[in-house]
């Protein structure tokens, strides 16, 4: 029985302890939020974070994030830094299919909580896991710094 | 026990594979209904309260959609043209997916259609539900219709400044006869108030939350999933396989065997495991032991097609266009330029794989489907289930991306059989490597260009020879190859005058299987007639842009050589304008920063204009595209923002396939698996991209595909201009930049 901590809620889940985090949230949680994409962590479409950090859940096994405090999609607008990333997203209309879009924000609100004012060199290092197949990412690095602004205006 | 599925294949034939020609045709010409007698008379007009647009009481307002939204923004851009004819808010509006029912709806999502063929029919169902409206306010009123006015949402009686919301309305208006489509009146253009603005997407939100949900998001109580096992060679089949190690594994529930379906799905069959979860299912498929008997296709490899296709070069081909004498020209031409060009295959690579969930009860089956063409899903459904159309329900989901992959039939059929077989609602999903090695590639093609500058640095001959692996060849009913023309797009009418031009065409043969990919034949052809002019400028010692004004000349009309009925002809005017409009913004002919390369293209596709000015460096025999400055004439811009942000997309689609990495074959199956061997282009290679959009009055036509084409002429021309070396087969080699 694995005990998770997600978005501040806990689950039980009685799953072999190594499947990865993706499928449990996905399939055994219907926390559908956090995409599949490929699978072995070169693509990012499962990012979700584990104590703030961005985290590719489709390699890591549920033992592994039992005890942890996990974030998904579902639960980032519950910070001000999330919420300036969906709300920077939204201003600069960035997604198009929108697969690949959860695991690009968990990926900029990880990179925004640790570098508040990111250079487009910091953008490049902390987005560069993340593939957008539609190729929205001049819209992407846009709204990073969109959203670096709000929450500098926040504060 | 592994238990086969019997399959009605006389009836699925029938429906499928003709389906799947049909389709082929109509996906290339998005024809609009009022423009087709015959469209016409299938379709009747309906009532735009039944088929378009809901209102409540309280004026909540639906509207319908039928086209897949996959990224390109149909979901905003269809509604805002039925809005805005019927006069509501667009604050007021929600939308809703059509059901699936081609009865009423076009449903076929592609070609980048969806604009251009909705444009017409989506304005005369607005007018027709506001007229209708305006009538039950002035009997209402029993005033003289002609003294009432429709505006945001409800009708208006000017001289008594009475009103009456469309929700007070709807339950007469809708009673009310339907105007005729022909004649009911449509909005002046300078009345639109919503058509020609910057509209936000209407689904972002959910995009943002984790809210949207997917084909592969779909659930279903007591929903199982499968994964298949197919033969790695294309066309191989089971031979035998042993599913004892998998279906100890927790959580597998079953292991069956499914037909594949050569023609029309074109599905490879295999060993289906099913799973309470699609991990389980995935270790249960990691656990069988099958032998495959491969077929002959394993002795298809990319060497053994490349020597196919340099042989088929070294012969003359099949005349698709013959004007004067191009040969005679060459010939005796003293500035003349040869090139060769190859384009491997290349992948579709939706970020959500291909994944399809059906249920099928003996009373009635419904399913949800990430698929461009839920009118065939349902057909493929009705044909395995043998229920009639009417009892299968096709919910179309939202779907990460689609660019063709999602025309197909494959994953469709093959949840079909699992869940006729089963019983059971299944989702039949695909791992990366499974899309990555199982797609409907874009063609892989050779081709061989020989032209001359005359004395008068015009174009004295053009000739252009290539050999492809025909998708016609693959889905034509016969089997064989239908003549090339759907091969070479604009290529077969290219806008570049000269009194000698010369189209062959010879099929290469091949068991890979290829279907249209973001631009389908434009992909390569924009690549071949953008790269060569380009050369032949080099050659004539002339600028680029201005040989190819020069080249393109007069103001002029030319006729879709590949579609003389129904294609919309070139119009050279629009053309130029796109090339002199780039050029501006580009800042064409002003001075170059050392290291940096400039190149443009310009071409036509899709009833569309686009050009692109390139900036590139190169570095180590790198390249890393900086800049990107387009212009795109698309008529009358519905959603000027969604343009952007399609050409935008356009452009790093057709990257992927010229900066990293191919498909090739080994031993008849794809060599490469996973992001790891197919890498796409990232944040850190994206160039600084603009769009400037022609503010066009004309019809507006598509705009999903037509900035590809011209992306990688423009690259690999700018490539040139810095390194004089041309490109001329991709992915771009380090060595051939060395």
């Amino acid at each position: 029985m694995q005990k998770l901590d997600i978005n501040g809620s806990i689950h039980q889940v009685d799953v072999d302890p190594e499947m990865p985090l993706l499928w449990v949230l996905r399939d055994v949680l219907d926390m559908t939020g956090t995409k599949f994409g490929c699978g072995m962590a070169v693509c990012g479409a499962c990012t979700v974070h584990v104590d703030g950090a961005a985290t590719r859940s489709c390699v890591l096994p549920v033992a592994g994030a039992s005890g942890r405090k996990i974030t998904t999609i579902e639960g980032v607008g519950r910070t001000r830094t999330g919420r300036a990333v969906q709300a920077a997203w939204i201003a600069q209309d960035v997604p198009q299919c929108g697969y690949c879009q959860s695991g690009q924000i968990m990926s900029a609100v990880a990179l925004l909580s640790k570098k508040p004012s990111p250079t487009d060199a910091d953008i490049d290092d902390a987005m560069s896991g993340n593939i957008c197949r539609c190729g929205t990412y001049q819209r992407i690095r846009k709204a990073i710094h969109r959203a670096a602004g709000l929450q500098a205006a926040a504060k | 026990m592994a238990t086969a599925t019997s399959l009605h294949r006389r009836d699925f034939l029938k429906t499928g594979a003709t389906a799947g020609v049909a389709l082929l045709v109509g996906l290339r010409l998005p024809v609009r209904a009022a423009d087709d007698p015959a469209q016409a008379q299938e379709k009747p007009a309906v009532n735009p309260f039944n088929a378009w647009v809901r209102i409540t009481p309280d004026n909540r307002v639906t509207l319908i959609l039928d086209k897949s939204e996959m990224g390109q923004g149909v979901m905003t851009s269809l509604p805002m043209i039925l809005a805005d004819e019927l006069c509501v808010d667009w604050k007021q509006v929600g939308i809703e997916q059509a059901p699936t029912n081609p009865k009423i709806y076009d449903h076929g999502t592609g070609g980048s259609g969806s604009v251009a063929g909705s444009w017409l029919r989506l304005r005369q169902a607005g007018a027709a539900a506001r007229e209708m409206m305006i009538t039950a306010a002035a009997a209402r009123w029993n005033v003289n219709r002609d003294t009432c006015v429709a505006q945001d949402g409800g009708v208006l009686h000017g001289a008594r400044k009475n009103s009456f919301t469309y929700g007070q309305l709807v339950a007469d208006a809708s009673k009310l006869p339907v105007p005729d489509p022909k004649t009911v009146p449509l909005k002046n253009s300078n009345s639109f108030t919503i058509v020609g603005k910057d509209i936000a997407r209407v689904e972002v939100k959910d995009k943002v939350d984790g809210n949207a949900k997917f084909g592969i998001d779909s659930r279903t109580p007591g929903m199982q999933f499968a994964v298949v096992a197919r033969c790695p060679v294309f066309g191989g089949k089971v031979k035998s396989f042993d599913a004892s190690k998998a279906k100890s594994i927790a959580g597998v529930r079953d292991v069956i065997l499914i037909d594949a379906i050569p023609k029309g799905a074109f599905s490879a069959g295999g060993v289906v495991v099913l799973a309470d979860n699609s991990w389980a299912a995935i270790q249960g498929r990691d656990a069988l032991q099958i032998e495959w008997d491969e077929g002959s296709a394993k002795s298809e490899s990319t060497e053994s097609l490349l020597k196919q296709m340099k042989e088929n070069a070294a012969k003359p081909g099949k005349v698709m266009r013959n004007e004067g004498d191009a040969d005679s020209a060459f010939a005796g031409a003293t500035k003349k330029v040869e090139a060769t060009y190859e384009f491997p295959f290349a992948p579709h690579a939706t970020m959500e794989p291909m994944n399809c969930t059906v249920q099928i009860r003996p009373d009635g089956a419904e399913a949800w489907v990430p698929t461009q063409a839920p009118q065939w899903a349902q057909d493929i459904i009705a044909g395995v289930s043998g229920l009639p159309h009417e009892k299968v329900v096709v919910h179309t989901t939202l779907m990460g991306g689609g660019f063709g992959r999602r025309y197909q039939g494959d994953f469709v059929m093959e949840a079909a059989q699992v869940a006729k077989a089963t019983g059971k609602p299944v989702m039949v999903l695909w791992t990366r490597e499974d899309d990555m090695q199982h797609d409907f590639y874009r063609p892989a093609s050779y081709h061989k260009l020989q032209g001359a500058v005359s004395a008068d640095g015009k174009l004295a001959c053009w000739k252009h020879f290539q050999t492809s692996t025909s998708i016609d060849a693959m889905w034509s009913e016969k089997g064989t190859e239908t003549p090339g023309n759907s091969e070479f797009g604009t290529a077969a009418f290219i806008p570049y005058q000269t009194p000698n031009y010369r189209v062959e065409y010879t099929l290469a043969k091949s068991s890979v299987p290829r279907a249209w990919w973001r631009s389908v034949e434009h992909s390569s052809s924009g690549f071949v007639v953008e790269s060569f002019v380009d050369e032949l400028a080099a050659a004539a010692g002339a600028d680029p842009v201005e040989f190819r004004l020069r080249l393109i000349d007069g103001d002029r009309s030319i006729p879709d050589f590949t579609n003389p009925k129904e294609g919309k002809p070139l119009n050279t005017a629009r053309l130029k304008g796109v090339l002199k409009l780039a050029a501006e913004k580009g800042a064409w002919g002003s001075p170059i920063p050392a290291g940096v390369g400039r190149g443009v293209a310009a071409y036509y596709s899709f009833e569309t204009y686009t050009a692109c000015v390139a900036e590139v460096s190169v570095k180590s025999g790198v390249v890393k595209v900086n800049r990107l400055v387009y212009a795109v004439d698309c008529g009358r811009p519905i959603n000027p923002d969604g343009i952007r942000a399609q050409v935008e997309s356009a452009a790093i689609y057709g990257l992927s396939a010229a900066l990293h990495d191919a498909i090739t074959i080994k031993d008849g199956r794809v060599e490469q698996a996973n992001f790891n061997d197919y890498d796409m282009p990232r944040i850190p290679e994206t160039p600084k991209t603009e769009v400037f959009v022609v503010q066009s009055t004309e019809e507006p036509t598509g705009i999903g595909e037509p900035g590809l084409p011209v992306v990688t002429p423009a690259v690999c021309n700018a490539i040139y201009s810095l390194t004089k070396k041309r490109i001329c087969r991709f992915p771009i080699r380090v060595e051939d930049l060395a």
